[in-house]
Parts: C-alpha cells; sequence; structure tokens
C-alpha cells in the first residue's frame, strides 16, 4: 500500500495531461447552435439582385446550404474559392445571406437612407462577386444583422444546411475547406435527400413546435463538433 | 503645566492643518475622479440619453450574458458590432415589455447556454454546479481519514508496553 502511494501525484499528473490534452484540440471559438434539427428561422429579405423579396419557404423540398458572407470578411475570401467550386461541381444550392453589408464605419459621415445603404450594398457585393466568383443562387441582404441573430451568427462565415423541411441539420463556423464539405457537408446532403425521397419521415404536417422531438437517429454525431 | 499645555495646543494646531492638508487632498482626488467620469460619460452619453430605466435594465440584464465575439466580456462591457446589435435587441425586448427571463431565453435560443454566466441547473450542469463542494467534500473527508490515521500512530508510537515501562521505572530509579 505504501509502495504504491508514489503513484497517486502521477496519476493525476495523467488526468490533468488527458484534460489539457482534450482542451488544447477544441476551438473555443465554436460554440454549438441549440438551432441544430430545429426549424430554419423564417424571413423575408431583399435579394441581392433586386428581383423581389425571398423567404426560406421557397426552398422547402430541397436540400440547400445557407453561407453567410460579406465582403468586408476577411475569412470569406479564403472560403469563397471552394464554394465556387463546390457549388459547380455538386449542384447543391448555395444561399447567401449578406451580413450587415453596410459597417458603423460607413456611416461614419453620417446617417445612411435605408435606399442608399442597399445600394451601396449592392453594388458593392456585385463587384466582389465578379472578382471572386459568384457561387450562390441568390443572396439576400441582411443589413441591420436581425435575420443573422435569429440564426445565431456570431461570426462570419458561417453555413448552415437546411433539409426538405426547412430545418437546421448542420452548421459550420468559420471557413468551410474542401475537407468539411467532402467529410461532413455531402455525407449529410445525402442522407437528407435519401430520407426526402424514401419518405422515411413522412410526416410533413408536423410542424416547427414539434422540432426539439426529432428522432435521435436523426441527430447525426457529426452535427456538433 | 503651562509648558505642557503649550505643547497641548501646539499638537492640536499641527494635527488640525495636517487633517487639512489631507482634506484637500482627498477633495482634490475626488474632483479628478468626479471630472474624468463626466469625461468617460461625454464619450458614450448617446445610448443613455434614450430611456435611463431602459438603460439600467439593459446593463443589468448583460451583464450576466456573455458576448459571442470577444468570451471574456460581458454583452454589456463588449465593444464588438455584434454586442452592439444585441444590446440593440435587448433594448427593444425591454421596451416591448418583455421579462428578464424572456430576454434571456431569447438570446439562449439563439446561442445557446453558453451566452449565460450562471448556466440554469439541469443534469448538464450538474458537474459545474455541484462539482466544486464534491470536491471540497472528498477533500474533507480524506483530512479527516488522514488526521485519524496520523492519531492513531502517534498513540501507538508513544504508548509504551508494561515490559517497557517496567524499564523505565528502573532507569528513573537508578
Amino acid at each position: 500500500m505504501i509502495q504504491k502511494k508514489f503513484l497517486i501525484p502521477l496519476v493525476l499528473f495523467l488526468v490533468l495531461v488527458v484534460f489539457l490534452g482534450v482542451g488544447l484540440r477544441r476551438d473555443p471559438k465554436e460554440i454549438p447552435s441549440p438551432l441544430i434539427n430545429t426549424a430554419a428561422p423564417d424571413f423575408e429579405l431583399p435579394t441581392l439582385k433586386g428581383e423581389g423579396n425571398f423567404s426560406p419557404k421557397a426552398y422547402l423540398g430541397r436540400v440547400w446550404l445557407f453561407n453567410v458572407w460579406a465582403t468586408w470578411c476577411v475569412s470569406c475570401r479564403e472560403e469563397h474559392p471552394v464554394l465556387v467550386a463546390f457549388a459547380k461541381r455538386e449542384g447543391v444550392p448555395i444561399v447567401g445571406l449578406s451580413y450587415k453589408e453596410i459597417q458603423p464605419s460607413d456611416e461614419d459621415k453620417g446617417p445612411m437612407s435605408l435606399e442608399s445603404k442597399l445600394s451601396l450594398a449592392r453594388a458593392r457585393s456585385f463587384e466582389w462577386l465578379k472578382k471572386h466568383g459568384d457561387p450562390y443562387q441568390l443572396s439576400v441582404l441582411d443589413l441591420d444583422g436581425r435575420v443573422g441573430i435569429n440564426y445565431g451568427v456570431y461570426g462570419v462565415p458561417e453555413t448552415y444546411l437546411i433539409d426538405t423541411k426547412g430545418f437546421i441539420r448542420y452548421k459550420h463556423i468559420g471557413p468551410v475547406t474542401p475537407e468539411v464539405l467532402a467529410q461532413e457537408v455531402m455525407p449529410l446532403v445525402h442522407e437528407l435527400q435519401k430520407e426526402a425521397s424514401t419518405n422515411s419521415w413522412p410526416n410533413t404536417s408536423r410542424n416547427a413546435e414539434l422540432a426539439p422531438s426529432t428522432p435521435q437517429s436523426f441527430a447525426p454525431s457529426y452535427a456538433l463538433k | 503645566m503651562k509648558i505642557a499645555d503649550h505643547f497641548k495646543t501646539r499638537w492640536l494646531a499641527h494635527t488640525l492643518r495636517k487633517s487639512a492638508r489631507a482634506l484637500l487632498g482627498l477633495g482634490l482626488i475626488y474632483f479628478f475622479m468626479q471630472s474624468s467620469s463626466l469625461w468617460v460619460h461625454a464619450d458614450e452619453a448617446k445610448p443613455l440619453a434614450e430611456d435611463p430605466v431602459v438603460e439600467a435594465r439593459l446593463v443589468d440584464i448583460a451583464q450576466e450574458l456573455r458576448c459571442l465575439v470577444c468570451q471574456n466580456e460581458s454583452l454589456a462591457s463588449s465593444r464588438a458590432d455584434l454586442a452592439d446589435d444585441l444590446r440593440r435587441e435587448v433594448r427593444s425586448l425591454i421596451k416591448a415589455g418583455k421579462s428578464d427571463d424572456e430576454i434571456r431565453s431569447f438570446l439562449v435560443s439563439r446561442y445557446g447556454d453558453f451566452v449565460l454566466y450562471r448556466p440554469k441547473i439541469k443534469p448538464l450542469t450538474y458537474g459545474l454546479w455541484f462539482g466544486p463542494f464534491l470536491v471540497l467534500i472528498l477533500g474533507l473527508f480524506f483530512l479527516y481519514q488522514h488526521l485519524k490515521a496520523r492519531a492513531v500512530t502517534e498513540q501507538q508510537t508513544s504508548a509504551l508496553t508494561a515490559e517497557e515501562r517496567e524499564r523505565l521505572r528502573a532507569i528513573l530509579k537508578e
């Protein structure tokens, strides 16, 4: 008994090492979203191209990506070519959320009217998409960031995967990489498309309030990283 | 007697002068603190001008909420753009007559328990809330065990057998 006592600090040290090791591998910036497996918040926002308003209801029945971006966002520049290539290759529709394109610094010289904000946001975004490529089926303008708040956006870029029933099934924080798309997004897209076509979840009348009772088997283990 | 009186008055005058100086110093410090705080307020007076009651409640609520951009700052003190926007949302919820709980759940439903500096007590957070007390109790238990064991060994080492006592008496007699 006495001989083994010297092992106690060693064991404690090893436990500490394991805790610290796990802690080091986790990104404190990645906060699991409570919106996974709940209905994507509805909104109606003007599109970038000015073809009226867009609401996510219009995309019910499709599996689509919702990507938060802005021209002032530096990491978006890193992410953008990945999205452009992905859109060309996979054909999964991507809708852009142009998040707070008009920054407080734009109003340094005085407050801007909504009209001038919209036109400045459009001009900037068009130029940016022309320069870097346009992976989006359409983009919507969230000038005041309210839709972003409803989606729990706290850093741009962020990407959501929304299923045919309009439920958020996955969220990626920060720039998506080819690895993330190939290993996390695409398998889930295939699974969700199959799920929709085989009608394994036929309760189309199931409404948003029932979201938390989503069966466990539908909560992919890799949804929360 | 007279000399003593003289010293007494001199001492009194001295202390008076000293305390007056101290008071003046304190006054100056107070003045600077006041003016510097006025100065700080002048810089950020905009939101306060709206409605002091709403602002007070906003600060009250926001101090208990974490800013998601600068994670070690509260929503009340963060200067991140998102914190600005979230304060704006909280402000409008206050004006809409929502309760503190409703406002908190507005944020929790979007950003998760992470935004609360005091997360709700539920199975997931039991470890967080009760873990330290468990460690304390375990520590006290081990301390008690240790002290008990030490007391026993001390008694054992100090206690002499009958034979030893006999020998001790013999030695002392000599």
